[in-house]
């Protein structure tokens, strides 16, 4: 059982995020793994030991040779990675993406299983794996909260508006997962050290024979950039052990008790 | 070449287009020309409401226990191949709305846009508007590819009003051999019961964060909820870790809400979470955290112990 799972590295999430002089999102800072992948990576790692041997790659696309993120998932025990770095990928839209990614599992020779988070927590566009998997032509399934395989048939549980589906696929076969479908380990110390030597495959757009790429390549422009209007703060009281009243006061000036 | 042709992705739940779908169709209606909405099953069910939201016809298609992804979009590439062709397709931002855009994207070789909230045509040029930073800031993004556009819009964008138009004429599309992509298939359909109203058409929404510190607190929460006749949400925190089902997120990968009034419980207002209700007409508070971002956009903010402040509020609800 191989399996490859997309990651992204991202600007931390606690600090506000910023655009720069392309209005583009500002990456140029210290990058770590989305933690909406760690559930990929965990979930690519139980499913492996599951099926009693093989291995996890990674694929990922990030500005400056960025690595970190990478570490991370390869600190959890991934085998290896493949990453797109190129300055001639900024400002590629979702599509493109898609198209750089699914080339990069190609150069890893595919994978019976590919995973990624259903959307990344600074760009959320949310249309990457299953843009991923039109383009490799396999068939797919997002949004899954409960995952397993059994005799080459993946069987999950399909997130929906009302509940759930269950939904059956062979495989080869791309799902996107859920944050908290699995519990993400913490890298062990010995993983720590063992991820600095695990081999990534550094690649360009060019290698990968992907055109056009970047701002070219993007059938979107960005015309402004503006303000919203901002909501106003209202009265911030401590409570004293009556401010319950207060609410009940609200509520009754809005006539909705 | 103007916007002559719109498409609109449209949803149908218990056998009524859904509101956000609704809400699509009337927007199409406004940027002007012809509307065709495309839905699962048959189509002659839901000719009627969506004509009578401004459409002009509805491609219907019968795709079975496939999933919607990959059947919806390889019927839409058949009808434009076959001449066909809108130059616009409006999708609901919804579990089957991204599937079903992701997968023509790559068919029609053209971009996508995500999470708007609204749309501009003007002669051939489309614009959408996508708020990004939790919604402080507004990013205006032209379409510079060829046609067809397509855009995801997310629900409560618009409002949904009736044209008074005459039911839509029903054109019945089969789904093409899919090969591989279509060996996805539901077994099952699994419906989550909740009692009370639905959280995204809820007057009132009660949600809970972290704040609470355990899921059994949770309680407080649902009982205040039934108190108001509102429905429970939740942070995405509590979500993640187990406490409540995913249904009952608010925020950017949950619901959208625009209640009369939000109460806040626990919750500190992360960006993910404010997108998601700060529509909201009035805001209530209660975090121990006076710094916590959920008090930048509180009507009434309270400053102190959801374990306290929640108990004494539903029983002097419960005393009137």
């Amino acid at each position: 059982m191989n399996i490859i799972v997309c990651v992204k590295q991202i600007p931390d999430p606690a600090n506000p995020g910023a655009l720069d002089g392309n209005n583009a999102l500002k990456r140029d800072g210290k990058l770590i793994l989305d933690e909406s992948d760690s559930y990929g990576v965990e979930m690519a790692l139980q499913l492996v030991d599951a099926a009693g041997g093989g291995e996890v790659s990674l694929v990922s696309m990030a500005p400056n040779s960025e690595t970190a993120g990478l570490r991370t998932a390869l600190a959890m025990g991934a085998a290896k990675a493949v990453l797109v770095s190129d300055p001639a990928l900024q400002g590629s839209d979702a599509l493109t993406t898609a198209k750089i990614l699914a080339a990069a599992v190609q150069r890893l020779g595919g994978a019976d299983l590919i995973i990624a988070a259903t959307e990344s927590s600074d760009g959320y566009t949310g249309t990457v794996p299953e843009q991923m998997a039109e383009v490799l032509g396999l068939p797919s399934v997002t949004f899954a909260k409960k995952v397993s395989i059994d005799g080459g048939v993946l069987k999950a549980d399909r997130q929906t508006e009302a509940g759930y589906d269950e939904v059956t696929c062979p495989l080869p076969a791309l799902i996107s997962v859920t944050a908290g479908v699995v519990e993400p380990r913490y890298p062990s110390f010995k993983g720590i050290m063992a991820a600095k030597s695990k081999p990534v495959d550094e690649v360009k757009a060019s290698d990968l024979g992907v055109t056009p790429v970047g701002w070219d390549g993007a059938g979107q422009k960005i015309t402004s950039v503006t303000q919203a209007e901002a909501r106003a703060a209202g009265e911030v009281i401590e409570d004293d052990g009556e401010a319950f009243g207060k609410i009940v006061a609200f509520l009754e000036g809005l006539k909705v008790i | 070449m103007a916007i002559n042709n719109i498409w609109v992705f449209a949803q149908v739940s218990n056998g009524a287009p859904t509101s956000a779908s609704l809400e699509l169709v009337t927007k199409a209606h406004s940027l002007g020309g012809s509307v065709g909405v495309w839905v699962a099953g048959d189509g002659s069910a839901v000719a009627a409401a969506l004509g009578a939201h401004g459409a002009t016809k509805v491609y219907g298609v019968d795709y079975g226990s496939n999933l919607a992804g990959a059947a919806v979009a390889s019927a839409m590439k058949s009808v434009i191949d076959a001449g066909d062709s809108p130059d616009l397709v409006m999708f609901p931002q919804s579990y089957e709305g991204r599937d079903v855009m992701s997968r023509l994207s790559v068919k029609l070789d053209r971009t996508v846009l995500t999470n708007n909230i609204d749309i501009v045509a003007s002669g051939d040029s489309v614009t959408v508007t996508t708020p990004i930073f939790g919604g402080n800031t507004l990013v205006a993004t032209t379409f510079t590819g060829g046609a067809p556009y397509l855009a995801a819009f997310r629900p409560k964008s618009f409002a949904p009003e009736s044209t008074g138009g005459a039911a839509a004429a029903v054109q019945a599309v089969s789904v093409p051999d899919l090969g591989a992509t279509g060996t996805a298939k539901v077994t099952a359909v699994h419906v989550e019961e909740t009692t009370g109203p639905k959280l995204d058409e809820a007057d009132i929404v009660v949600s809970g964060g972290r704040g609470l510190g355990e899921s059994a607190k949770y309680e407080l929460v649902e009982q205040l909820a039934k108190l108001l006749k509102g429905a429970p949400g939740a942070s995405r925190a509590i979500v993640d870790a187990g406490w409540v089902p995913y249904s009952y997120q608010v925020g950017q990968t949950g619901k959208v809400v625009k209640p009369s009034v939000y109460i806040a419980a626990g919750i500190s207002g992360a960006t993910q979470h404010m997108v998601g209700m700060k529509g909201s007409k009035n805001i209530i508070a209660i975090n121990k955290d006076k710094e916590a971002p959920i008090f930048g956009i509180a009507d009434l903010g309270i400053v102190g112990d959801v374990h306290k402040v929640l108990p004494k509020l539903i029983e002097a609800l419960q005393g009137r």
